[in-house]
């Protein structure tokens, strides 16, 4: 032990004393060396490492195309075939009358069609007959695609329409346009198509789709001040495009002691309702239920009218009655589409029969209510079905008729179908047996394809703005498939407007619009991964600055070594 | 002659539509909202923060009073005080001293609660990003109708509110929750109400349009509670919400009464903080917008004008074995016909058309079938193909014809004998 340590001490001494100058400087170089080499891996492994390693995952969208579609010009075309009847037109200028498309030339001029032989003097009685009879016949003649109408032109003197109307508008996509008086004597091919285009025009417009209806579906990109008070009502009223509804039917029965109500609803909404669903299925998907509601109470008490004894409720406390009776309507837990509630009221026995008053203090008579964006109530007196002094419970059964023809027409208000007043002058055909005339649900599906294309680029385009803005958020694959994938089928749904294919370009805008909304509430896309600097800095200099400040220190060490060697060298050189 | 009808959108003029329905209308649709939803979160656990579960439970409580159904209201709780072991009036949270208001009533339904109130859930309900598996009372389903109350309260600081004492939400991520919501149209007008220390940071960092925002306090301004209930052993309420509830209390489903009285609602002589609000956001004047607007839920309604008459097709479909039914159609039917003729060059001879109905019953009507104004033959047998057909389809009139043929060729056979 003892000598070792001996051993070490005269080491030791010789260390200390036996360094010679080429040993200081090979220390000093591998020293040098050591510090240059941990920095270079620092900054050529090290540092890329760390950035990828910290990178978020974000797969690559068309920003590009997403940016085109941003400032795209919605262009629809309809089709319009003119149909000139014998007598509007000579013989002569039949061959004068450009044709600007080539196509079904068998429907234009040449066809001479004979409507007095619809002048059924058996049916004389009912005006609209013969038109429905014309308009049916014309049909079959001619089944136009969705999406373009056909526009008879009549001669003045026809006696199919009354006198004083001008255009009859029929179920199906055909319309009657009679021509007006100035154009019988000495006119020419021109004259008389300058006379009809603005009157074409107008039953466009009434038929397919007006300025107004396209700035509405439109509303949720351009967001226009509220033109009058009827647009804003007709926007507000209407459910927004969705892929799917519910729609419920509630029968209400406060006073189960004194009626037992019998409603065939199945029945009913398979006769009534679902023809119109069944029309309208290129449009959304349906699902109803029914369901009915003993104990149900109106939230409001109505008050009783001595002039017409009996209970009446005034527009001003309608308001109120759907609270309370909304928190007792359940509703399907598993899908998230809007609903649409149809509630029938049956008035309890003491307080029968019961009106509702509108504005004016006049009654209504649908006896029913809508509220927008949520559905309808419609109050069925039953007190006129049994006496006074009857048995109580009393059997009754509902005219199911009556009541769905009152939902029918409020579910087509919701739904956004919308009759408008029409222009004077024009009849129109009552809506066939679905409820729904085919121009209706051409001008529905319009305003959908519109709105579709609409909602869909405003999320898009948003959803490219905030991934660009918030730079941490991960984009997964899917996300990014969903996202070309919804681009793709807005620019197939541009193209079908363009061309006037009302039934595709209503199908991919609706494929972008579910991949589009699909692709923004992805629940992955959460931006929790707000740092603000400071707390970023807190994270990194622990660990980085122990690993730094010898690198640099010796980096600095070696650049003020350098410079000092030069400068010597340069003395020695003077 | 096809017309192609071009329209070019994004004009900046809009056509005039003189259609006047002021009275339809109305004034119900000037705030422009169809329905109402809440999101009312209370962050904090543990017992001596019942005052913050209280203060949630009687906005939610007025809430349901004037009119939002539970379907439309999100309530998130983190922490259970009803139920909780320290609580000496179990299934009840007071908010009153002297147990005078019970706000825990039978009808509470909790939406989020205990460990599932988070910032990220509050954040999913906000922008609607949740899995496609949440069942539809945890989810805001808003649409651009929609008007929203959201109210916050908890522990606060300056810039961020503390969730579950675990984490915080920032006043930046607030904001940019709002706008994402603002993008996707999930609301028509957003009122914010906070009741934290510094509150009125966190509505300091809000962009998006048609915001409202209220907090008890200022920045660098603690928010106090009202006061403590001695039999329970905590504060009971914090005092901006505890008269923010007394001035709800007065509001009814009808109240007329409008945003600027809520501004008014804790002044600092009862509240110590001084209370903030901003509303350089809103796009219309507060003084128009209804405390009701956001509070509660006052349905616009119309009156259905218009029926569809579906008796006809009733009786449409009864009459199917109605003669004139079937007179009619065949009419119809002969007119397309003719049509055809027409337009392909030929001419149908009327004059040697004939008809016959064939059927037992024996029809008194008038029966007639018109065409192109000439009136069709009835006729009772007619020879069709060599045969001879009669209108009951017993065939005696061609049994008739054929033994007249017959008797001819036998009677000459007859002659030769």
């Amino acid at each position: 032990m003892k000598s070792l340590l001996i051993g070490q001490m005269s080491l030791k001494r010789k260390g200390v004393s036996h360094t010679r100058p080429e040993d200081l400087t090979k220390s000093r170089r591998r020293g040098q060396l050591a510090a240059l080499s941990i920095a270079a891996v620092v900054i050529m492994v090290g540092v890329p490492l760390w950035w990828r390693t910290t990178e978020t995952y974000r797969a690559w969208l068309p920003v590009s195309q997403i940016n085109e579609l941003a400032n795209m010009q919605l262009q629809l075309s309809a089709d319009v075939e003119v149909v000139f009847a014998r007598g509007t037109v000579t013989p002569e200028q039949q061959k004068k009358v450009p044709l600007t498309q080539t196509q079904d030339e068998e429907h234009t001029v040449d066809g001479d069609l004979i409507f007095k032989a619809v002048c059924d003097p058996m049916v004389t009685k009912y005006e609209d007959c013969k038109l429905i009879h014309a308009d049916l016949s014309l049909h079959t003649l001619s089944e136009s695609p969705c999406g373009s109408l056909v526009v008879y032109v009549i001669p003045e003197s026809s006696s199919l329409l009354p006198e004083d109307m001008d255009v009859y508008i029929g179920q199906r996509r055909t319309a009657l346009l009679r021509i007006g008086a100035q154009m019988r004597v000495g006119r020419t091919v021109e004259q008389l198509l300058a006379h009809l285009e603005p009157r074409i025009k107008q039953v466009l417009q009434v038929m397919s789709f007006s300025h107004t209806d396209i700035t509405a579906a439109l509303s949720d990109r351009v967001r226009l001040s509220p033109g009058n008070k009827e647009s804003i009502a007709d926007s507000m009223r209407a459910f927004k495009s969705s892929p799917g509804y519910e729609i419920t039917f509630s029968l209400l029965n406060p006073d189960p002691k004194s009626h037992r109500l019998h409603w065939d609803i199945e029945g009913a909404v398979q006769t009534y309702i679902q023809p119109l669903l069944t029309k309208l299925a290129p449009v959304a998907n349906f699902s109803l239920d029914s369901q009915t509601l003993y104990y149900a109470m109106l939230g409001v008490n109505p008050r009783f009218d001595s002039s017409s004894s009996a209970y009446t409720l005034n527009s001003d406390s309608l308001a109120h009655v759907i609270n309370p009776v909304e928190a007792r309507l359940g509703s399907n837990a598993a899908s998230s589409n809007p609903v649409l509630n149809f509630l029938l009221y049956v008035p309890d026995a003491h307080h029968s029969p019961l009106y509702i008053h509108d504005n004016k203090k006049q009654e209504v008579p649908s006896n029913a209510f809508h509220s927008p964006r949520w559905g309808g109530i419609m109050v069925y007196n039953v007190n006129g079905f049994y006496r006074p002094e009857a048995v109580l419970p009393v059997d009754i059964n509902i005219n199911m008729a009556k009541v769905m023809g009152v939902f029918l027409a409020q579910l087509r208000l919701l739904l956004g179908v919308q009759s408008s007043t029409a222009p004077p002058g024009f009849l129109m055909a009552p809506c066939g047996s679905t409820g729904l005339a085919d121009w209706e649900l051409d001008r529905l599906m319009w305003s959908r394809s519109v709105e579709n294309v609409a909602t869909a680029t405003t999320t898009i385009t948003s959803l490219a703005q905030l991934l660009d803005q918030i730079g941490n958020i991960v984009i997964n694959d899917n996300i990014a498939e969903q996202v070309s994938s919804a681009v793709t089928s807005l620019q197939l749904a541009v193209a079908e407007l363009e061309a006037g294919n009302l039934g595709f370009a209503l199908q991919y805008s609706k494929e972008a619009i579910m991949a589009s909304e699909r692709a923004f509430f992805d629940p992955s896309l959460l931006h929790l991964l707000y740092f603000p600097d400071d707390q970023k800095f807190a994270i990194y200099i622990p660990l980085f600055l122990p690993m730094c400040v010898p690198i640099l220190l010796s980096l600095l060490k070696i650049v003020s070594e350098a410079r000092q060697k030069r400068r010597e060298k340069q003395a020695k050189k003077d | 002659m096809k017309i192609l009808t071009f329209f070019s959108l994004f004009s900046t003029f809009l056509s005039a539509n003189s259609i006047n329905v002021e009275e339809n209308a109305g004034q119900f649709f000037s705030s422009g909202h169809t329905n109402n939803w809440a999101v009312l979160v209370c962050t904090s656990r543990f017992w001596f923060n019942y005052r913050h579960v209280a203060n949630t439970l009687s906005v939610y409580r007025s809430v349901k009073r004037l009119g939002i159904p539970d379907s439309h209201i999100v309530l998130m709780l983190a922490d259970d005080m009803a139920c909780n072991h320290r609580n000496p009036k179990p299934a009840t949270v007071f908010s009153h001293k002297n147990m005078e208001l019970n706000v825990y009533g039978d009808d509470v339904e909790v939406d989020y609660r205990g460990y599932e109130v988070t910032v990220e859930n509050f954040l999913r309900v906000l922008t609607g990003r949740l899995p496609p598996s949440t069942p539809r009372s945890k989810r805001l389903l808003s649409d651009d109708r929609s008007n929203i109350l959201i109210y916050l309260t908890g522990h606060g600081g300056n810039g961020f509110l503390k969730f579950q004492d675990s984490e915080e939400i920032s006043n930046v991520e607030l904001a940019d929750a709002f706008e994402q919501m603002w993008q996707k149209r999930r609301y028509n007008e957003l009122l914010f109400i906070i009741d934290t220390c510094q509150g009125a940071s966190m509505y300091e960092r809000f962009y998006s349009p048609n915001l409202m925002a209220l907090a008890s306090s200022q920045v660098g301004e603690d928010s106090l509670s009202h006061q403590p209930d001695l039999a329970i052993g905590v504060h009971l309420m914090d005092r901006y919400t505890f008269y923010l509830l007394e001035f709800l209390e007065d509001i009814h489903p009808a109240s007329k009464a409008n945003m600027k009285d809520l501004f008014k609602v804790c002044p600092k002589s009862q509240c110590v903080s001084t209370p903030g609000h901003r509303t350089d956001l809103f796009l219309r004047d507060p003084g128009s917008a209804l405390i009701t607007d956001f509070f509660g839920s006052v349905r616009k309604v119309e009156i259905t004008m218009e029926t569809i008459n579906l008796t006809d097709l009733i009786k449409e479909a009864e009459q199917k074995d109605n003669v004139q039914q079937m007179l009619e159609m065949v009419t119809n039917e002969m007119n397309i016909l003719k049509l055809w003729f027409d337009s392909n060059k030929l001419s149908l001879n009327l004059n040697k058309t004939k008809f016959m109905i064939f059927g037992n019953h024996t029809t008194n009507i008038d029966v007639k079938i018109v065409i192109d104004n000439k009136t069709i033959e009835r006729v009772y047998e007619s020879k069709f193909l060599g045969v001879v057909l009669d209108h009951k389809l017993c065939w005696k009139p061609h049994i008739k014809y054929l033994c007249m043929k017959m008797a001819r060729s036998i009677g000459i056979l007859s002659k030769t004998r």
